[in-house]
């Protein structure tokens, strides 16, 4: 049997749904030494700003429960850094790339877009929800009003398709998904990370310098589908779906409650080889299921 | 150099002190390890995702084997050390890129290891002793002086404890004053603020100190950026002075380091 493993968004077509989360997979080059990148579907890049930004301070990271909570505050070199060096880099493998990008304001996300411009990527992220920077990220992400409004300036500059990734610490995802889809966006990705905290019981402290952070890895992968499920009923955007993906199976997951894409973040530094796995474990849920096109399977979930 | 993750099988392990564990494990890792790199090692429990980056200790590459000495501070390191020979571990590795032993041919040299640090000195003074004049300082909490024997041979030993039972009483630098020591180049991994007193020394004898940082990590790879040190030059990676600790480091020269 013939599988048909691509997915569409946007009118861009993905050999297949896999891909990595913003943040978890640098640019590729630092796992490009255990996974064959040109087996994904696409490379999500971290958050690249206008100018380089230079983080918080540590600790960044701790381990919870089934996941981590990470506060790194997008530190990334800036866009010049990035054109010359990581996009030829991706360039040398058969993926697609998409590109996060980041901003304190809309003339700083809108900086990064017209950069990109002429560049040889494939989409736009917009991180509107990263939990762990006092200005931008989230402040644009957590009210309908301010994501439709971003939304709209950047789609009117943006020459590649825009995906808006959604922050789930909102009281409605189907509200954001909503404004999302009114303004302009080509997809909607979510989830984000979860707003948490850790105490370290034993010196009274935060476990994190930025005492809160976000939460992700298989502890938060529930929220992520019910909330992909959510959204998926409320606009007809195409979505990638994340949130604690390990296995092909909780690929299968997402993409049955509606999502189009899926992209494995934290269980990168898990299993450094789980996006290829994944792809492979797609391909054999779809034989053993008699599936020919896995875009069958989107929204596929039934009572 | 390939980094990989791949199950290893425990050797042997052992107490060697309270708290303190001794392990040999197979693994083909052994044959590229070089002093001062470490390995994340992963646990069972599903619950805790995160690997623990633990220094190598020592290497023996025909039998292909990783020593690490390591010391229970969690769940994870209490669920290694419950580990016995023939126990599978997954381990990802080699991580971080080792001390600079070349720099050290010819040159007389101070090892300078505190607690928990002393491990990675014993696979560096295997490496350098034949072409330096190693003199080895170790700074201990009381008189559990573990791996101290195995130091030994490689060099002059010195020893300090904070509770004085053994050798001077006090730090790895007090043992350098009372015995008016003096080294062209110091390499050294322990607490912080031992780290930052041997910068301090280093800058006044005006002499190079190769350090060993640590930091809560994630992926081990370079890729998160949750480990990052301060440093005074622009790092190569992101451009604003904050150098990925498990990828560029974790040895650096310390005047590089903020610290």
């Amino acid at each position: 049997m013939k599988l048909n493993t691509k997915i569409k968004i946007a009118g861009v077509e993905f050999k297949n749904p896999v891909m990595t989360a913003s943040g978890t997979f640098g640019s590729g080059m630092e796992y490009s030494e255990f996974t064959d990148l040109n087996r994904l579907g696409a490379v999500v890049t971290k958050g690249v700003a206008n100018v380089p930004w230079e983080g918080n301070p540590t600790p960044r990271v701790c381990e919870t429960y089934g996941g981590m909570l990470n506060a790194i505050g997008l530190q990334n070199p800036g866009l010049d850094v990035f054109i010359e060096r990581d996009i030829p880099f991706l360039k040398k493998f058969d993926t697609k790339i998409i590109v996060n990008v980041c901003g304190r304001s809309i003339a700083d996300y809108v900086e990064v877009v017209e950069g990109l411009s002429d560049q040889p990527v494939d989409m736009l992220e917009i991180n509107v929800s990263c939990p762990n920077v006092s200005h931008g990220g989230i402040a644009f992400g957590q009210n309908p009003d301010c994501l439709f409004e971003i939304t709209k300036e950047i789609k009117a500059k943006a020459k590649q398709p825009i995906i808006m990734k959604l922050s789930p610490n909102v009281t409605d995802i189907t509200e954001m998904a909503k404004a999302a889809e009114a303004a302009g966006a080509d997809a909607i990705s979510l989830i984000n990370t979860i707003t948490g905290m850790k105490i370290d019981i034993h010196r009274r402290k935060f476990a994190l310098a930025n005492r809160t952070g976000g939460l992700s890895g298989p502890a938060i992968k529930p929220v992520a589908v019910r909330m992909v499920y959510q959204a998926a009923n409320a606009v007809k955007l195409p979505i990638i779906g994340m949130g604690g993906i390990a296995t092909a199976d909780d690929a299968i997951e997402f993409m049955l409650a509606g999502a189009t894409a899926v992209a494995v973040g934290m269980m990168n530094f898990v299993n450094p080889y789980a996006t290829g796995e994944i792809v492979s474990g797609i391909e054999d849920y779809m034989r053993r299921y008699d599936i020919r096109n896995i875009s069958d399977i989107i929204g596929a979930v039934t009572d | 150099m390939e980094k990989r993750k791949e199950t290893a099988v425990v050797y042997r392990q052992q107490p060697i002190a309270d708290d303190v564990y001794d392990m040999w494990i197979e693994t083909s890792l052994a044959r590229e390890a070089k002093a001062g790199q470490f390995i994340s090692v992963f646990t069972r429990d599903r619950s805790s995702l995160l690997p623990r980056p633990i220094s190598i200790c020592e290497t023996d590459r025909e039998n292909e084997r990783l020593r690490i000495v390591y010391r229970v501070a969690g769940k994870g390191t209490t669920e290694f050390s419950d580990y016995r020979a023939g126990n599978k571990i997954d381990i990802l590795g080699t991580l971080g890129n080792g001390f600079p032993t070349e720099k050290a041919a010819g040159k007389r040299v101070f090892l300078m290891g505190g607690g928990i640090g002393i491990p990675p000195m014993l696979q560096l003074a295997k490496d350098i002793t034949e072409n330096s004049e190693v003199c080895i300082i170790l700074g201990y909490r009381n008189s559990q002086l573990f791996l101290s024997e195995d130091l030994s041979q490689y060099g002059t030993a010195y020893i300090s404890t904070e509770d004085g039972s053994v050798g001077v009483r006090g730090n790895v630098l007090d043992v350098i004053e009372k015995n008016g020591l003096s080294a062209d180049i110091i390499y050294a991994c322990g607490p912080l603020p031992m780290l930052r007193a041997i910068k301090k020394y280093a800058k006044t004898a005006g002499i190079p100190a190769y350090i060993s940082l640590e930091e809560k990590m994630a992926c081990g790879v370079g890729a998160c950026l949750g480990c990052v040190a301060k440093t005074s030059m622009v790092d190569h990676h992101s451009h604003v002075k904050n150098s990925r600790i498990c990828t560029d480091g974790p040895v650096y020269l310390a005047e590089d380091v903020e610290i």
